[in-house]
C-alpha cells in the first residue's frame, strides 16, 4: 500500500510539473437531430466541480485546463445527463451534440460519436442505431451491405455472410459485445448468428488493424455493440412491428431499459420473425422461410470509475434453403443450371423442409472496469458460448427426420485489458486473452463428421500504443501474439488417408484402424504474429490522411484443414490438407477524408497481399455410384487484393442531400496468375435523401444500386457425360451472371402519440421495379433468381 | 498492479485448468454411414433357363477416391427375355444391410430408369409397381432382341414427379447412376 501512494504520488509530482495548465476547452453544443443550438446547457468538469453554460449562441468555454483527460458532465433540462472523457491537449475544441427529441436513449455525442475509436489510423464506417432500425427485419450481412467496401455471399435471403474488401468467413471477426463470434462460420453457407435488433451500433474496420481486438483478421473486424445505457432515473421502451409482403412475413422486435441515477441498469430485448416462402419475380422460392426468435438481457452498473457489465444473448433460427438447389452429382447439376426456372417449385407455404439449417447460438459475458485514477483504466472479462448448428438433408429411411450435420461448439474465453491514461500524448493499450474451445460433431447422424472432434487453446497479447506528434499528426503503431494448439480426433477414410500418402508422411497420428476408417490425433502448434503502423494527418481544417498498414495472420480454420468428402450443400466433394500453416496478410490502407458541410467524401485504396491464402478449387472429377461430383481441393498460394472504396456525400439544400458509393475490387492467385473466386463485382450506388424535421422528420429516400458483371473468375467448368442423352454437357458453375440495376425507395414519418411516446410508421421498397436478376455473389444464382420487389412496413412506437 | 498480476495469474492459471481438464477424453466412436449405397446387383434371368447375367457396380468407399468397379458376368443372347431384379447394398455395413427394402418401403418416392444408349437393341420394362400404381423399377424385364453392343444406363430417383413420361420429366435428384456396356451375342 505504501508503494501504491508513493507510486501516485511520484507519477502525478511529474505530471504536475510537466502540466501547462493554460488550455481552453471550447465548444458548442447543439442537438443531434436538427443542428439546432442548444442554450442553457450545463458543463461540469468531474472532481473539480468547474462548471459552465453554454450561451446565446449555444458556446462554453471552460478555461485553465492542463493537457489532460477529464471527465465532464453534460446536462440539460431536456435531455439526459451523461459523463463524458475528453482529452484536452493545448487549446482544444471539442462539440457536443445532444439528442433532444424523445428518442429511446436519448443519446449524447461526442462529434458523431457514442462509441469509442477502434482504431486511430483506419477510417472506420459505422451505422448507427437509426439506421440500424431500418434493417430490423433483415440480418447483420444486410445492415452491413449498406457500407462501401462491403458484399455479402449469399445463400437465399437467410445466410447473408459479409464480405470485406473481397474476404469473407474466418477472414474476418465479429465482435458482438466485446465477445469474438465463435459460430462456426467456416463454410460459405454460414452466417454470422447474430440479432440485428441487439445491435446499438455497428462499427466496421476493413483490415486487422483493431489489435486489441485479434490478429487475425485478414479481411476486417465487425464491432457489434449493445445500445449504451445513460446514468439517470429512467424507464423506456420500443417496439417495433413490420410486414413483410415478399416472404408473407412479420417481425416483431421490442427493447426495454430500466436505468438508475446511481448507476444501475437493465435492458431486455426480444425479436421474432416468421416468414414463408419468398418470391422472385416470375416465381416463387420454395423452402426459402425463416423463422427467428432472439432474446437478450444487459444489465449492471456504471460509474465513471467503475462497472460491472453483465450480457446475455440467445439466438436461434431456422431457415430453409431452396428445395431446387439440392441436387446430387454432375448430370443433375447440368440439369438445374440449364433449366430457366427452378426444377421444383411448390405453392406457398410457411413450412421449412429439409434442406434446413437450425442454429441455436448462447452468448454470455460478464465485464467489470476499473479507472485507477491517472494510471488508465483496467477491465476483465469472461465470456461463454455455446453455438449448436444443425442442417437436415433430404434423406431415406430411419434417417429421413435426423439432422444430417449436428456440430456443438462450446468456447470460453478470460481476457484483461489495461488503456493507459497516463501520458497526455501516449496511449496505450495493451490486454492478454486465454481461450478454450470444444468442437463436439454428434456421431448419432449416421454420416461421417464434416468438422472432427478437437479442443482448441489459444493464448494471445497485445500492445497498441498510440501518440499525438503534434497537433495534426497522430501515430500508432501495436503488435500482437498469438499461440493456438488443437488437439483433434479425426477418422480418415482408409482410400483417402492412403490416396494422399499420408500413410507414410505420418504414421506417427494415428491412433487405431475401424473397419475402413483411420481415427487419427494430429496434435497441431500454430504461432501468429500480427502487427499495425499507421498514421493520421490532419490539414486543412476538415481534411484528413489515414495510412495504415497491418500484418495479419490467421491459423487454419478446422474446415480447411479437416474436410474430407462431399459437402453436400455444394454439391461438391471437398479436401483439406492436415499440413497448412498459417496465412499472413500485409495490407496497405490509404484514406483521405474530407468532412466539409458542403461536400464530404473519403477515398480508400488499399492493396492486401496475402501469402500462404488457402483457396479451393476444383482438381478433377469424381466418379461415384451416385453420379459424378466434382473434387474441390484446398491449397496455399500467394494471393494479391487491390480495391478502392469511395464514399461521397452532398447536400443540395438543408433538405436535399445526395449519397454516393463505389466500391472496386480484384483479386488475384499469383502463383497461378488467374482471378480469384467469388470476387465481388464494381458496384455503385447512389441516393437522394429528402429530409424534413420541420415536418415530422419525414424522410424520403430512392436509392439506385448498379453491380457490374464480374468480369474476371477462374474457369471452373467441366465437361460431363449425359448417358440418358449420350452427349457431353458442360457444367457452368463459374459464368457470372449480367449485371444488373435495383431501385429501392425508403421513406419514414414520426408522429408524437403523448408527451412521452412517439410513433414512427416507415414504408420501404425494395427492388421498386421487381427486376430479374441474379447476383453471382449468391449460391442459388445457379437455380433461381433473385428476390422480387419487397414491401415492408414498419411501426415503430417509442415510450 | 497487483490487481495486473493478480489478473494475469488469474487468465493463466483458468488456461491451464481448461487444458488439464480435457486431456482424459476418451476416443469418438466411428460413424458408420447408413444410407450408402455401395453396390448394385442387378441380376437378369432369362426367360430359357440358361445362366443368369449379373451387372454389378461397387463403390466401396463411398464419396472416397475410389472408383466404382464395375462387372458384366457375360453376353445376352439375342432374341431373348430376361426378368431383371435390382438388390441395393450398403456393404461398409457388416453384415452389409439391404437398401433394397429401404426403397421398397419408400417406393412413392423412388423410382428407377433405365436409358438404353444407341446401338443396342434391347428394351426395359418395368414390372411392378408401387401403392398408387406407378412403377418402381426394382423388377423389370428386359428384351434383348438382335445381336448389338452398347450401354444401359439404371437410374435411381430420389422424389421424382410420379407419375411421369420418362427420366426427362421425372426430376428429382439422382441416388444411383450407372452405366454397363453390354453386348447381346
Amino acid at each position: 500500500m505504501r508503494h501504491y501512494a508513493l507510486l501516485v504520488l511520484l507519477f502525478s509530482s511529474i505530471t504536475t510539473l510537466s502540466q501547462n495548465c493554460d488550455n481552453t476547452l471550447t465548444g458548442k453544443v447543439t442537438d443531434i437531430h436538427d443542428g439546432q443550438l442548444l442554450i442553457g446547457v450545463t458543463l461540469t468538469i468531474a472532481n473539480t466541480e468547474q462548471s459552465v453554460q453554454t450561451g446565446l449562441d449555444g458556446i462554453f468555454t471552460f478555461s485553465n485546463l492542463c493537457n489532460d483527460t477529464y471527465y465532464i458532465q453534460v446536462s440539460h433540462p431536456y435531455c439526459l445527463t451523461k459523463g463524458f472523457k475528453v482529452r484536452v491537449y493545448k487549446n482544444t475544441n471539442k462539440s457536443f451534440k445532444l439528442e433532444h427529441h424523445i428518442e429511446e436513449l436519448n443519446q449524447i455525442t461526442i462529434e458523431g460519436k457514442a462509441y469509442s475509436n477502434k482504431s486511430k489510423t483506419v477510417l472506420e464506417s459505422s451505422i448507427n442505431k437509426e439506421e440500424l432500425e431500418r434493417f430490423s427485419t433483415g440480418t447483420l450481412g444486410n445492415a452491413l451491405n449498406s457500407l462501401s467496401g462491403v458484399s455479402s455471399l449469399n445463400t437465399g435471403n437467410g445466410v447473408v455472410k459479409p464480405i470485406i474488401n473481397g474476404l469473407h468467413s474466418s477472414r474476418i471477426v465479429i465482435i458482438n459485445n466485446g465477445v469474438r463470434m465463435e459460430d462456426q462460420r467456416w463454410g460459405v453457407e454460414h452466417a454470422p448468428n447474430i440479432d440485428i435488433n441487439s445491435a446499438g451500433n455497428l462499427t466496421l474496420i476493413k483490415g486487422a488493424a483493431a489489435l486489441q481486438y485479434s490478429g487475425d483478421a485478414t479481411g476486417g473486424i465487425i464491432i457489434v455493440e449493445a445500445p449504451k445505457m445513460a446514468v439517470k432515473d429512467t424507464v423506456f421502451g420500443k417496439t417495433s412491428i413490420s410486414g413483410i409482403s415478399n416472404g408473407r412475413g412479420i417481425s416483431i422486435n421490442s427493447r426495454i431499459t430500466k436505468s438508475n441515477l446511481n448507476g444501475w441498469y437493465t435492458s431486455i430485448q426480444g425479436s421474432l420473425k416468421r416468414t414463408g416462402d419468398t418470391e422472385a419475380p416470375n416465381y416463387l422460392l420454395s423452402n426459402t422461410g425463416v423463422f427467428e426468435q432472439n432474446a437478450s438481457i444487459k444489465f449492471g452498473f456504471n460509474r465513471f470509475d467503475y462497472g460491472i457489465e453483465t450480457y446475455y444473448s440467445v439466438f436461434k433460427n431456422q431457415l430453409g434453403i431452396l428445395r431446387a438447389s439440392h441436387l446430387n452429382g454432375a448430370q443433375d447439376q447440368v440439369r438445374g443450371i440449364s433449366s430457366p426456372i427452378p426444377l421444383i417449385i411448390n405453392d406457398f407455404s410457411y413450412n421449412i423442409d429439409a434442406p434446413r439449417q437450425g442454429v441455436t447460438h448462447h452468448l454470455g459475458r460478464v465485464l467489470g472496469y476499473k479507472e485507477l485514477g491517472r494510471r488508465g483504466k483496467l477491465s476483465f472479462q469472461y465470456d461463454y458460448q455455446k453455438n449448436n448448428r444443425l442442417e437436415y438433408d433430404i434423406r431415406r429411411g430411419d434417417d429421413r427426420n435426423k439432422a444430417s450435420t449436428d456440430l456443438e461448439l462450446i468456447t470460453h474465453t478470460v481476457q484483461s485489458n489495461f488503456e493507459s491514461n497516463r501520458s497526455n500524448t501516449l496511449q496505450i493499450k495493451t490486454g492478454i486473452i486465454g481461450r478454450y474451445q470444444k468442437n463436439y460433431p454428434n456421431p448419432g447422424t449416421g454420416i461421417r463428421r464434416i468438422i472432427p472432434d478437437y479442443t482448441k487453446y489459444d493464448l494471445g497479447a497485445y500492445a497498441m500504443f498510440d501518440t499525438n506528434i503534434n497537433e495534426s499528426l497522430i501515430m500508432e503503431i501495436g503488435g500482437r501474439f498469438d499461440y493456438t494448439h488443437m488437439n483433434v480426433y479425426k477418422f480418415y477414410r482408409k482410400s483417402f488417408w492412403e490416396s494422399r500418402n499420408y500413410d507414410t508422411l505420418l504414421p506417427e497420428i494415428v491412433v487405431e484402424e475401424v473397419g475402413t476408417q483411420i481415427l487419427t490425433q494430429p496434435k497441431l502448434n500454430f504461432y501468429n504474429s500480427s502487427a499495425t503502423l499507421g498514421a493520421t494527418y490532419s490539414f486543412k481544417d476538415n481534411y484528413k490522411l489515414f495510412f495504415n498498414y497491418s500484418l495479419a495472420s490467421r491459423a487454419p480454420n478446422p474446415s480447411e484443414l479437416f474436410s474430407e468428402g462431399l459437402h453436400h450443400s455444394s454439391a461438391r466433394v471437398e479436401l483439406g490438407d492436415l499440413r497448412f500453416n498459417s496465412e499472413v496478410g500485409h495490407k496497405f490502407a490509404i484514406t483521405l477524408q474530407n468532412n466539409n458541410e458542403n461536400f464530404s467524401f473519403s477515398i480508400q485504396p488499399y492493396i492486401n497481399t496475402i501469402n500462404d491464402f488457402i483457396v479451393i478449387e476444383p482438381v478433377d472429377v469424381q466418379e461415384t455410384i451416385r453420379g459424378n461430383f466434382q473434387v474441390w481441393e484446398y491449397r496455399q498460394t500467394n494471393a494479391q487484393l487491390i480495391g478502392v472504396d469511395v464514399d461521397a456525400s452532398y447536400p443540395i439544400n438543408e433538405k436535399l442531400k445526395l449519397n454516393h458509393q463505389f466500391s472496386l475490387v480484384k483479386g488475384c492467385d499469383r502463383s497461378r496468375d488467374e482471378p480469384l473466386i467469388n470476387m465481388p463485382p464494381a458496384n455503385f450506388k447512389n441516393e437522394i435523401v429528402y429530409k424534413n424535421s420541420e415536418y415530422n422528420n419525414l424522410l424520403i429516400s430512392l436509392q439506385s444500386a448498379y453491380v457490374f458483371r464480374q468480369n474476371e473468375f477462374p474457369n471452373n467448368n467441366f465437361e460431363v457425360y449425359i448417358p440418358q442423352t449420350e452427349t457431353n454437357e458442360i457444367v457452368d458453375f463459374s459464368t457470372p451472371p449480367n449485371a444488373y440495376h435495383l431501385l429501392n425507395f425508403n421513406s419514414s414519418i414520426d408522429f408524437k402519440t403523448s408527451n412521452k411516446t412517439a410513433l414512427t410508421v416507415g414504408l420501404e421498397i425494395s427492388n421498386l421495379l421487381n427486376t430479374s436478376y441474379r447476383n453471382y455473389l449468391s449460391r442459388l444464382r445457379l437455380y433461381a433468381d433473385d428476390l422480387g420487389r419487397n414491401f415492408l412496413l414498419t411501426f415503430k412506437l417509442n415510450y | 498492479m497487483k490487481t495486473m498480476k493478480f489478473l494475469s495469474t488469474a487468465i493463466f492459471a483458468s488456461a491451464l485448468i481448461f487444458s488439464c481438464s480435457s486431456d482424459d477424453d476418451s476416443t469418438p466412436e466411428p460413424v458408420l454411414e447408413e444410407e450408402v449405397i455401395t453396390t448394385m446387383t442387378i441380376t437378369l434371368q432369362p426367360s430359357d433357363g440358361g445362366a443368369d447375367v449379373v451387372l454389378q457396380t461397387q463403390d466401396l468407399d463411398g464419396d472416397g477416391p475410389l472408383e466404382p468397379v464395375v462387372t458384366i458376368s457375360g453376353d445376352l443372347s439375342e432374341n431373348t427375355m430376361y426378368s431383371g431384379s435390382i438388390v441395393l447394398l450398403n456393404e461398409t455395413e457388416d453384415p452389409a444391410e439391404n437398401i433394397t427394402e429401404e426403397i421398397e418401403e419408400e417406393a412413392l418416392e423412388h423410382q428407377f430408369f433405365y436409358t438404353i444408349g444407341n446401338g443396342l437393341d434391347a428394351e426395359a420394362d418395368y414390372n411392378d409397381a408401387d401403392s398408387d400404381g406407378n412403377p418402381i423399377g426394382l423388377d423389370f424385364v428386359l428384351s434383348a432382341n438382335s445381336v448389338s453392343s452398347g450401354s444401359i444406363t439404371f437410374t435411381l430417383r430420389h422424389e421424382p414427379t410420379k407419375p411421369n413420361m420418362g427420366i426427362e420429366d421425372a426430376g428429382g435428384e439422382t441416388d444411383i447412376e450407372a452405366t454397363f456396356d453390354i453386348a447381346i451375342q
